[in-house]
């Protein structure tokens, strides 16, 4: 046995914890504790999805007239970020598992960097919707430019407006903590706190951070993409 | 030391994530490409259908449920389930008031 392996193991078995047999059942709970955990989450934004189904059933011309206020270009530079920042993520864990701490650290980095660009971007979007007066409350102004359509009530947009910065928010939200997370991954593997035989924390970030990849492959579409057929 | 050297999760090759990274960039072009073609009711179906398989890819690769235990699998499906009545259950009362005020419709 080579001197890095018995490391690697004493590490594990200050990880394990004593209310557990071994080191599998362990990572096996804290796993399903993630997974648990995740549901949650699913329902939390299924509220969000459902009032967004509903109101878009009720108005739907006036959700059109919304969403072609979008900006898709950065939108859909937005997933490509995320997708890229979820590949990273990927491979950042895989790193921890065959106990490449260095590799692991500079990929959740890249994470990290990825995550600020993405909400770099979504702040542009949101100054963007500030300035067209496009945040619901007092100051909310929508022309209904579309003559073929004049029968649409700006308040019925504004329903859509309010449903975007909830769930963009919500989602943004989620990214802020994700980066800390993933920072915090960061500090602990400098540190040498992960081995090939303990690396929960790091596969447990690692899906947190793909569901909030997941959260925004559907708020793309539903938000962006309602219909830019009717555009124009 | 029991168990330790088996508590290291399924690792998949970088190669597989690549591709699954490509397929997903791949299919996020395709669905803002169509969204500017007008195909009628189909294009929500269109996006939603683009939305599931990448979602599908993200859970199944990057999440590694395709190597997880049936307990981690049962709780994917669970999710599914409840989300299915929040939502389903919901629709089906407001999709279907209209037809007690208007007969026909």
């Amino acid at each position: 046995m080579a001197i890095s392996d018995i490391g690697d193991i004493q590490v594990a078995e200050r990880a394990l914890q004593h209310h557990f047999a071994d080191m599998d059942q362990q990572r096996d709970t804290s796993s399903f504790g993630m997974w648990m955990f995740l549901l949650t989450e699913i329902m939390f934004f299924g509220g969000l999805f459902c009032a967004y189904l509903v109101y878009r059933a009720s108005y739907y011309q006036a959700f059109v007239e919304g969403s072609q206020k979008m900006n898709i270009v950065l939108g859909a530079t937005n997933t490509a970020v995320l997708i890229c920042s979820s590949l990273t993520m990927a491979l950042g864990v895989r790193a921890a598992q065959m106990g490449k701490p260095k590799l692991m650290v500079i990929l959740l980095l890249i994470t990290i960097v990825l995550g600020f660009g993405f909400l770099g971007i979504k702040a542009v979007e949101y100054h963007e919707h500030w300035e067209n007066h496009e945040f619901p409350g007092p100051n909310f102004h929508f022309e209904t430019g579309n003559p073929a359509h004049p029968a649409t009530d700006p308040q019925h947009t504004q329903i859509y407006f309010s449903l975007y910065w909830a769930m963009t928010g919500l989602h943004a939200l989620h990214m802020v903590i994700g980066i800390g997370l993933v920072a915090w991954l960061v500090i602990a593997g400098l540190m040498g706190a992960y081995t090939p035989h303990y690396s929960n924390p790091v596969e447990n970030v690692g899906l947190y951070w793909h569901f909030v990849d997941l959260v925004w492959i559907y708020l793309f579409p539903m938000l962006y993409l309602i219909s830019k057929k009717h555009g124009g | 030391m029991q168990g330790t050297t088996e508590s290291v999760g399924h690792i998949i090759p970088a190669k597989l994530y690549v591709a699954i990274w490509a397929i997903l960039m791949a299919m996020t072009l395709t669905t803002v490409l169509v969204s500017f073609v007008d195909i009628g009711p189909f294009n929500i179906v269109v996006a939603l259908v683009i939305a599931t398989i990448k979602a599908t890819l993200v859970v199944l690769f990057f999440m590694h449920l395709r190597y997880s235990p049936k307990l981690t699998m049962a709780t994917v499906v669970a999710a599914m389930f409840f989300l299915f009545l929040l939502l389903g259950l919901t629709m089906t009362d407001y999709l279907t008031r209209a037809w007690l005020t208007n007969p026909g419709y």
